[in-house]
């Protein structure tokens, strides 16, 4: 068998908010794991990466990805997902169940990991459904699905409405220590095309008010509550339902939430022209709710920042307003725009890596996201400063529907390595 | 003809677009259109060659037909091609069926649809002129139009020399009404003061800062001492969705009767953009009082409008 190689990653500022780094130091890995970080002596045969004037961080962490494999490939493959991941300097994905058939069954489970193994360039983690069918009625096995590969349940993309069935599954969850991940979106609230306010009235399109979101994660609390089931709140959206958040986690209720990059730097005047690619569930919200979601960035209320990556072929997007389909991709913008965030001074260079890293590792109970000795050597080299513009036509992925295009933006990937392999290099 | 250089767009997509002197220089070419239309032979050459489609996603039969007599009094060949919902499911998206209206190279394609900004969705993906002949709750600028031109021939009867100062009331299902909106935006944008009258339920979210307008929510305040009263169609499937408890009720406390039309300015005009529902949002007696309804003459003032803008949208030298 032949040796394991080395790799040393040389003169970078590495930067692993886990274990509060960030100093400028060699990184060596040894086969697919990180052996030293700070000064290592240079192996006899090792390959170096010259990281000069770049950061090295532990590859990011989303923890809502839409795949759409199996079912839905002409929308992105699995093999298209992660390619797009590595773009943007993700090295784990967790991937949503509303795919055909639905991750409701180990069976499922199985064909993801398989699919990914064999296409994939990135982690891929699934993430099962709650009920079967997301029908929001029956519960998943749980149990089965978690010795599947499964690391958090969600019926996303769907509600899980019916009160009985919440209080049920995050009961059930708990024989697992499973995390159940609710689509926060009352159903009859949230028939409309955008946001509820003075955008859609003039645009004339039905609106979705706030309460649509906060109604739902207020009662799922309270269900917390009676059962101690752990819940997360995805796509987080509006302030109230972010103060309903921060209120439950001030308790020590295990309650924890995300924040999509969308929603913190678009607010609903992107929808303006009917464009269709600033159309998603929920919707983009007012400048009240994204000051709130800010603030609860900086206050460490958001555990995650997650982009709900959310491909759709063209003739899905190219329709009349209201009848286009809900997402928008983020995967290849979730690092540059969450820089902003750094730029803006709403938090550090190292917080913000953090909900991108450990911190979604941590809620999903994946060995990730980090730079410790031992790791997985899943690593991003980005220069935080160089510039660029966004253009849909340049992504990696299958589609184009990014509500980013044309945006200038700071913070470039360089290259990402998954498992000691390097799987994406700028410029190659 | 009046020659004006002001109006030199592509499409007509909506009033939010126009500016003061726009709207005023389509009023006046209206109004001398109105001349054809009373002529023994109601018939000009004045787009000759031209083609004109009618592309219709919704029923309408008065709007349909004003377009397809102005195109026709002014020699444009017109077609007219309804799109019943039903074959709309059988799969053409709405912009191929507009690519294949376009490579037929037609000068003006007319559409109503019932989603918000489809109109403007064609607009940005084709090359054909587009006017929107109403697109879901957005707009309806031609409606919007012909209603300035009615109001505009009455001021001086109500005593007003401009549209400063006047005070308009738009009553009636206004969350779902595009006549509403465009006529909010034409009005405001010549000076009247618009009021929305309606049940809460009926009015859209933020719409005095979306508009400009004061909100009343009872008919009585609402219409006292408007200039302009303006009734909104009450569509019947609004009893679903909770928006409204029952026609009776509606008609009660926000249907247009005389005694309501008695706290308004004595010489106050009653509009409507029809169809009506008489005995919901008005009675017949209002309806047909010819003292104070404007209604049919906004019909007559509506083909005038088309005219005007196919006019000046087929880009004809003056």
């Amino acid at each position: 068998m032949k040796e394991a190689s080395f790799t040393l990653i040389k003169g970078g500022r590495v930067i692993d908010p886990a274990n509060g780094m960030d100093e400028t130091a060699d990184l060596l890995i040894e086969g697919s794991i990180i052996r030293a970080v700070g000064r290592p002596d240079m192996p006899a045969e090792c390959e170096v990466i010259n990281a000069d004037g770049l950061i090295v961080a532990p590859g990011l962490v989303d923890m809502h990805v839409h795949l759409r494999e199996p079912g839905y490939e002409y929308k992105e493959t699995i093999a298209g997902g992660t390619r797009a991941a590595a773009a943007g300097g993700v090295t784990s994905i967790a991937a949503m169940p509303n795919t055909n058939p639905v991750t409701d069954d180990p069976s499922v489970v199985g064909y993801v990991l398989d699919k990914a193994k064999m296409g994939g360039v990135v982690n891929v983690f699934p993430i099962g459904a709650v009920t079967k069918g997301l029908n929001g009625k029956e519960l998943t096995e749980i149990g089965l699905l978690i010795k599947a590969g499964c690391v958090a349940f969600s019926d996303d993309g769907k509600a899980i409405s019916n009160s009985s069935v919440m209080r049920r599954a995050l009961d059930y969850a708990k024989a697992f220590n499973a995390l159940i991940i609710q689509h926060a979106e009352d159903p009859d609230l949230s028939k409309g095309c955008m946001n509820e306010g003075v955008t859609a009235t003039r645009m004339g399109l039905p609106g979705i008010p706030a309460e649509s979101e906060s109604i739902l994660v207020d009662r799922d609390i309270r269900l917390v509550e009676l059962t101690g089931g752990r819940y997360h709140v995805a796509h987080l959206s509006t302030a109230g339902a972010l103060n309903s958040v921060e209120r439950a986690i001030k308790r020590n209720l295990p309650v924890s939430c995300e924040v999509a990059p969308h929603h913190f730097a678009l607010t609903e005047e992107a929808v303006r022209g009917y464009n269709t690619d600033a159309k998603m569930a929920p919707p983009l919200r007012n400048e009240n709710d994204r000051n709130a979601i800010l603030e609860g960035l900086a206050k460490g209320v958001v555990e995650a920042i997650a982009t709900d990556h959310a491909p759709h072929d063209e003739d899905s997007k190219r329709v009349e307003f209201c009848c286009a389909a809900n997402g928008v991709v983020g995967l290849e913008t979730m690092l540059c725009v969450s820089l902003e965030l750094v730029r803006d001074g709403v938090m550090s260079l190292s917080d913000c890596l953090g909900v991108m890293t450990y911190k979604p590792s941590r809620l999903l109970g994946i060995n990730r996201g980090t730079l410790s000795i031992g790791s997985p050597a899943d690593i991003v080299l980005f220069d935080e400063k160089e510039q660029w513009t966004v253009d849909a036509n340049e992504l990696h992925g299958s589609t184009r529907n990014t509500a980013f295009h044309d945006r200038l933006v700071h913070g470039r990937v360089k290259r990402t390595i998954v498992a000691g392999r390097t799987v994406y290099e700028d410029g190659q | 003809m009046l020659k004006s250089q002001i109006w030199n767009r592509k499409h007509l997509l909506g009033m939010a677009d126009l500016s003061r002197e726009e709207i005023i220089s389509i009023l006046d070419t209206a109004a001398s259109f109105r001349e054809v239309n009373r002529r023994d032979i109601k018939k000009v050459p004045t787009l000759r060659g031209k083609t004109v489609i009618n592309l219709f996603y919704e029923n309408s039969t008065r709007t349909r037909t004003s377009f397809e007599l102005a195109g026709k009094r002014m020699s444009a060949d017109v077609i007219n091609m309804s799109v019943a919902s039903s074959s709309v499911k059988k799969g053409e998206t709405l912009i191929d069926t507009l690519a294949n209206l376009e490579a037929m190279n037609p000068d003006v394609v007319v559409v109503r649809h019932s989603e918000s900004g489809a109109q403007e969705f064609l607009a940005k993906n084709l090359d054909a002129a587009i006017i929107n002949a109403g697109d879901g709750s957005h707009e309806h600028p031609t409606q919007a139009l012909l209603d300035l031109l009615t109001i505009d021939n009455h001021l001086a009867l109500m005593g007003w020399e401009s549209f400063e100062g006047l005070t308009v009331a738009i009553c009636g299902d206004v969350l779902h009404s595009r006549v509403a909106r465009s006529n909010a935006i034409g009005l405001s944008t010549m000076g009247a003061n618009v009021r929305f009258v309606g049940p809460p339920t009926l009015m859209p979210a933020q719409v005095e800062e979306a508009f400009g307008v004061r909100v009343f929510h009872r008919m009585e305040e609402g219409i006292k001492d408007a200039d302009v009263v303006m009734m909104l169609r009450l569509q019947q499937e609004r009893m679903l969705g909770a928006f409204l408890p029952s026609v009776r009720e509606y008609y009660e406390f926000w249907g247009l009767n005389h005694d309501r039309l008695a706290l308004a300015a004595p010489k106050a005009i009653v509009m409507h953009p029809g169809p009506m529902n008489r005995g919901v949002e008005i009675t017949s007696k209002v309806a047909d009082d010819l003292s104070h309804s404007v209604i049919l003459e906004q019909v007559a003032n509506g083909l005038a409008i088309r005219m005007a803008v196919l006019y000046r949208l087929c880009g004809v030298e003056g």
